[in-house]
């Protein structure tokens, strides 16, 4: 068993990562996104990896990476398919709909008139978020039609070309916390808290992290949500969940390219451990060769490995999501906006 | 003579790109490792181990995330 991990940059996680599999005794190596050159007539370079761990920090180079690794023949956790569906709101919102999963009340519009017709329909508070990126960044709660007309004159005339696509979302008055679960497969090992008094709840902005129980319904919701993005081939995800009053739990985001450095204490879950086990434990590698070495030493090149059915190929995907032509788009109704 | 006298361990002090303030590692950092320093808060990324050098983190880009 080799397995290489997709970096761009080593993070705490990314040094946890490559503890746990040094301590497995798992062959590995660490593959830098910026220095590859592929020849994508050649894959010999290759062939001897039974899995790639993508943990790059940018969803461009880490999606054109995969879709090259996929096409070789070696499996990628998480594979393309899930990073186009978690790395895109547009599309995660409208997977959670389509699979009637509770999620925040969606619209999407694509200039300007259609995205205050957007927040209208919404109604205020309303959030306009950038479909890419993570961390808070860049999400704005619009409390008035004055308030939405300019951050989305803004979006139009500072913003880059991803921002002409308006990712409009109910604000949910949720109490001053959201919570975090983390899926290894389609199971919720674990889960934080996280408490601010700001509206925004991502410990990268200061929001702080306490344990999570995992009850019934957070893990069942949690398997459904992953089987949403994943299909029945499992992924390493943290889902975020609102708690709606009145309404219970919402899934509000899921992240593909999880951090995991401020939950391994409160949770007291080695989050890390459990992720590569789980990568192990999945690998077609293991049930023809048995359990990983000890001694860390090369295993013998593998012949192509193909790779694992996948539950939905993209084009499935981009079938499942077509969205005709709307101008400005419920995630939830299918029904134009007037 | 022993062995490990003529090959000393790599330093694992380098200088802070933005603040020169002087930056301890706890342990042998890998090529691409993020690095903080504690006077500046500047996130430094290694770029080479031997001899270690130091470079300011790129900034966040817009499709970074988790």
């Amino acid at each position: 068993m080799r397995i290489a991990l997709l970096h761009s940059r080593i993070r705490v996680e990314e040094r946890l990562l490559l503890d746990e599999l040094a301590s497995l005794g798992i062959d590995h190596e660490l593959i830098d996104v910026r220095e590859l050159v592929f020849d994508i007539h050649d894959a010999s370079r290759w062939t001897s990896l039974d899995a790639v761990i993508d943990r790059c920090i940018g969803q461009t180079q880490a999606l054109a990476a995969v879709r090259v690794f996929e096409r070789f023949g070696v499996r990628s956790v998480n594979p393309a398919s899930v990073i186009e569906a978690c790395g895109d709101k547009l599309t995660t919102s409208l997977l959670m709909a389509r699979h009637e999963i509770p999620t925040p009340r969606t619209c999407i519009a694509l200039d300007e008139a259609s995205a205050l017709a957007a927040v209208e329909r919404i109604g205020y508070p309303a959030v306009l978020k950038p479909t890419t990126g993570s961390w808070g960044r860049l999400l704005a709660r619009v409390n008035d039609r004055d308030a939405a007309e300019a951050v989305i004159e803004h979006k139009s005339t500072l913003g880059s070309v991803q921002h002409s696509v308006f990712y409009v979302q109910e604000y949910v008055p949720k109490p001053d916390r959201d919570l975090r679960v983390f899926v290894v497969g389609e199971e919720a090992i674990c889960g934080i808290v996280r408490h601010s008094a700001h509206w925004i709840t991502n410990t990268a902005r200061g929001g702080v992290a306490s344990v999570l129980e995992i009850t019934p319904e957070i893990r069942d919701l949690c398997a459904r949500a992953a089987r949403a993005v994943a299909g029945s081939g499992g992924a390493l995800l943290a889902i975020d969940l609102l708690e709606a009053p009145g309404r219970g739990l919402l899934v509000s985001e899921i992240n593909h390219t999880m951090e995991f450095r401020n939950s391994i204490a409160p949770t007291g879950v080695n989050i890390p451990r459990r992720m590569i086990e789980w990568v192990v434990a999945t690998s077609p590698a293991s049930a023809a060769r048995g359990p990983a070495p000890s001694t860390g030493a090369p295993s013998a090149p593998s012949t192509l490995t193909p790779v694992p059915a996948s539950p939905r190929s993209r084009a499935s995907l981009i079938e499942e999501l077509k969205l005709g032509h709307w101008a400005a788009f419920d995630a939830h109704s299918r029904t134009e906006v007037a | 003579m022993n062995p490990t006298a003529s090959t000393p361990p790599p330093a694992l002090s380098v200088e802070c790109t933005e603040c020169a303030a002087s930056i301890t590692l706890e342990r042998q950092p890998l090529c691409g490792e993020i690095v903080r320093c504690r006077e500046c808060r500047a996130e430094l990324e290694v770029t080479s181990v031997s001899p270690l050098r130091v470079e300011l983190a790129p900034e966040v880009e817009e499709d970074w995330g988790e």
